[in-house]
């Protein structure tokens, strides 16, 4: 004889990454830090801008990067090599980090108060979109050699990212990529995205990444101090 | 296939309601899936017939409603509904649009005993 009943639920699958990400979000802003999720196929260049970007801006302010990849260390001793401390988390058969892994490497990594803190994502165009880790924001990469047409193949990435990078632009003149479409395609799927255009190796369109993280930086820190000041009222 | 890891937050799910609702074995579970959700229906059920193998709800009947993609079209003024992501406003063709629905992932109900 059975007994089947049913039972209503109504919980975001999603719910246990969420609340955890938030545990996060609330750290490093009473810290003031400014987490970046760097997302982006594999070999779109993350690594050589991190290290390029970690070699200009180290000495106005600290900087610490957890690494994603599925195997080997390699990119955190990259990282490590240009100076600034690094934590590396290998997913295995994971194809994104969640919240949960992020959270032990912060306490692992130990992010000193207002630093730059990057998380580099596995290389991976699709599943880092839906984990929010508790960053201030997720950064798409994007190079010229990949195809404009990306926005459009990918569209929950670019959905939920607030700057777009394009990179490898030193390379425009060797390849068939339209910036203008890219850019169209990009605002299909988010109207809010920013553009950028950088190049690690010739510098090109660097200030204005840094200029970007700067004022991002300030934000974080006024968004905190307004909050902090609610609290005290 | 982060569906493999969607799963296994189904199951961490179901073992909380199993706890607080008291029940022991899971025969069905119902999804609403969005349009936009990040998740494919198909992948889904793959993943939960793997992964639940030896646990509460092995052996489940996984079913998924989806859900419509919504969007605010800014320049209509109104709330048009989207298949895709880049798709532009059926109405009017232009791409002013503010998605508003079809986000969601979420367990509804459960066929328990």
């Amino acid at each position: 004889m059975s007994h089947a009943r049913i039972v209503q639920v109504e919980r975001d699958i999603l719910g246990e990454n969420d609340r955890l990400a938030a545990d996060n979000r609330a750290f490093l802003a009473s810290q003031r830090i400014l987490a970046l999720n760097l997302v982006s196929g594999p070999g779109s260049g993350k690594t050589t801008l991190l290290v390029r970007t970690i070699d200009d801006l180290k000495d106005r302010f600290p900087i610490a990067v957890i690494e994603g990849d599925q195997q080997t260390a390699f990119d955190a001793e990259r990282i490590r090599a240009a100076g600034v401390p690094s934590v590396q988390i290998n997913t295995g058969k994971g194809c994104h980090l969640d919240a949960h892994m992020v959270g032990h490497a912060m306490e692992r990594l130990r992010p000193q108060p207002q630093s730059l803190l990057f998380i580099e994502n596995v290389g991976n165009l699709v599943c880092p979109a839906a984990f929010d880790l508790g960053e201030a924001g997720k950064v798409v990469m994007l190079s010229v050699t990949e195809g404009e047409d990306k926005p459009l193949k990918y569209p929950d990435m670019f959905h939920a990212s607030t700057l777009m990078l394009l990179t490898k632009i030193d390379l425009l003149p060797h390849v068939p990529f339209d910036v203008d479409r890219c850019l169209e395609y990009a605002r299909r799927v988010n109207p809010g995205i920013t553009m950028l255009q950088v190049s690690a190796l010739s510098g090109e369109g660097l200030p204005a990444w840094y200029d970007w993280i700067e004022q991002n930086r300030l934000n974080a820190g006024a968004a905190t101090a307004a909050v902090s000041a609610a609290q005290g009222s | 296939m982060h569906e493999m890891s969607l799963c296994e937050g189904i199951i961490r799910i179901l073992e909380k309601e199993a706890r607080s609702q008291g029940f022991a074995r899971v025969k069905a579970v119902r999804l609403k899936v969005g349009a936009f959700s990040c998740a494919s229906p198909e992948a889904m059920e793959f993943c939960f017939r793997a992964i639940t193998r030896g646990t509460l709800a092995d052996g489940a009947i996984l079913e998924v409603e989806r859900t419509p993609g919504k969007a605010w079209c800014m320049n209509c003024g109104e709330t048009v509904t989207l298949a895709e992501r880049y798709d532009s406003c059926p109405q009017c063709g232009t791409y002013e649009l503010q998605v508003t629905g079809g986000d969601e992932l979420r367990v509804t109900e459960l066929e328990v005993d």
